[in-house]
């Protein structure tokens, strides 16, 4: 499966697993992350993504609203998380 | 709140490794599986995806995901690659690359798209093209812990000579532990084909007679238009939308 043939049509945020996964120590994409626009809860690995390997704009699946960043820039990486609410990491306690 | 089963634990950063290609499986004419030996390999779960980076001569560096299509239980990583016209990754991976080839691929990432037998069924599956391959993985894994949870897999193909794992799927049906496959042929039926002869559409789902009382588990991949299109008519048909999970990889494939 290739995933990204620059194809300009939206993934799942599952395929920025690896982009996410040089920034966060658990895996996001099982994460649960509400939308700042329509305050709907979904996983991460269900927004809509549009991107590659050197930055992503994950989308709800919802409102289509911008949720989340994530760019790999020279200076290093930025995370934009102005458009959620809050993000949910359900790890073992 | 979706509902997930998803173990989300603390593990250590992602690292590239280097892969070794060993067997080169011919599938079909257009695709290619790819045996890899991968030393400190993590383990994956079923569904999961690996990063593949190649790098040139002059340095310039291409990067791609691939599902990984073997089960947990195998001691090889399988990454099946289907070529795509002007794919620079997937042209290399799917006709240039020879046994003895070695490149960079860092995972198991991803544990949304995941499933394993841990986590129950009935499983239903729906592919379109190379989408098979994180799904393959999943009925592997089935197979290899001699689960007997029900699953049925519609599988849609260009043409007969298309159907990748043909022959294994047929073994897999042919154990009767409870596994069905149910094939389309979108552009070509052999003569005496049983199997559906069109896309993949809503009274195709409706009349696999798997009612949405039962919760199955649902993992679509393929095409951005197969994807959206089953997902909405299985959502149609009273499926839970947090129970239908996706992987999209565009506009090509099924």
């Amino acid at each position: 499966m290739d995933h990204q043939e620059e194809t300009g049509l939206p993934l799942d945020g599952n395929a920025a697993a690896g982009l996410l996964g040089e920034l966060f120590a658990v895996d996001v994409t099982a994460a649960e992350i509400t939308c700042g626009m329509c305050g709907v809860v979904g996983l991460v690995g269900a927004t809509r993504v549009y991107g590659g390997p050197m930055g992503a704009i994950f989308r709800c699946a919802h409102c289509d609203s911008v949720v989340m960043r994530l760019v790999r820039t020279p200076a290093g990486i930025w995370l934009d998380m102005r458009g959620s609410r809050r993000l949910l990491a359900r790890v073992a306690p | 709140m979706p509902e997930t089963e998803i173990d989300i634990s603390a593990r250590k950063r992602l690292a590239w490794r280097v892969a070794e290609v060993g067997k080169i499986i011919d599938e079909t004419p257009r695709v290619k599986s790819l045996v890899l030996d991968v030393p400190g390999w993590p383990g994956h779960r079923p569904g999961q995806h690996v990063d593949v980076r190649l790098t040139a001569e002059d340095g310039y560096q291409a990067q791609r995901s691939y599902s990984v299509a073997s089960a947990p239980e195998s001691t090889h990583v399988i990454l099946t690659i289907e070529r795509i016209e002007g794919g620079e990754v997937s042209s290399y991976l799917a006709s240039d690359v020879q046994a003895g080839d070695k490149f960079e691929l860092r995972g198991p990432i991803g544990g949304y798209f995941v499933w394993t037998v841990a986590i129950g069924g009935p499983l239903f599956l729906v592919a379109g093209g190379s989408g098979i391959a994180p799904l393959m993985a999943m009925l592997r894994h089935r197979a290899a812990a001699q689960s007997t949870i029900p699953a049925l897999l519609l599988y849609s193909s260009r043409t007969f000579e298309d159907i990748i794992y043909r022959e294994e799927l047929d073994r897999l049906a042919a154990r009767s532990d409870g596994f069905k496959v149910v094939h389309t042929l979108t552009r070509r039926q052999p003569s005496g084909w049983t199997g559906g002869a069109r896309r993949i559409d809503h009274s195709m789902l409706a009349n696999l007679g798997l009612s949405a009382n039962a919760r199955p588990r649902i993992f679509i991949c393929g095409p951005t238009s197969l994807v959206e299109s089953a997902a909405q008519y299985l959502s149609d048909l009273g499926h839970e939308r947090n129970l239908i999970k996706t992987e999209r990889f565009g506009p090509t494939g099924g």
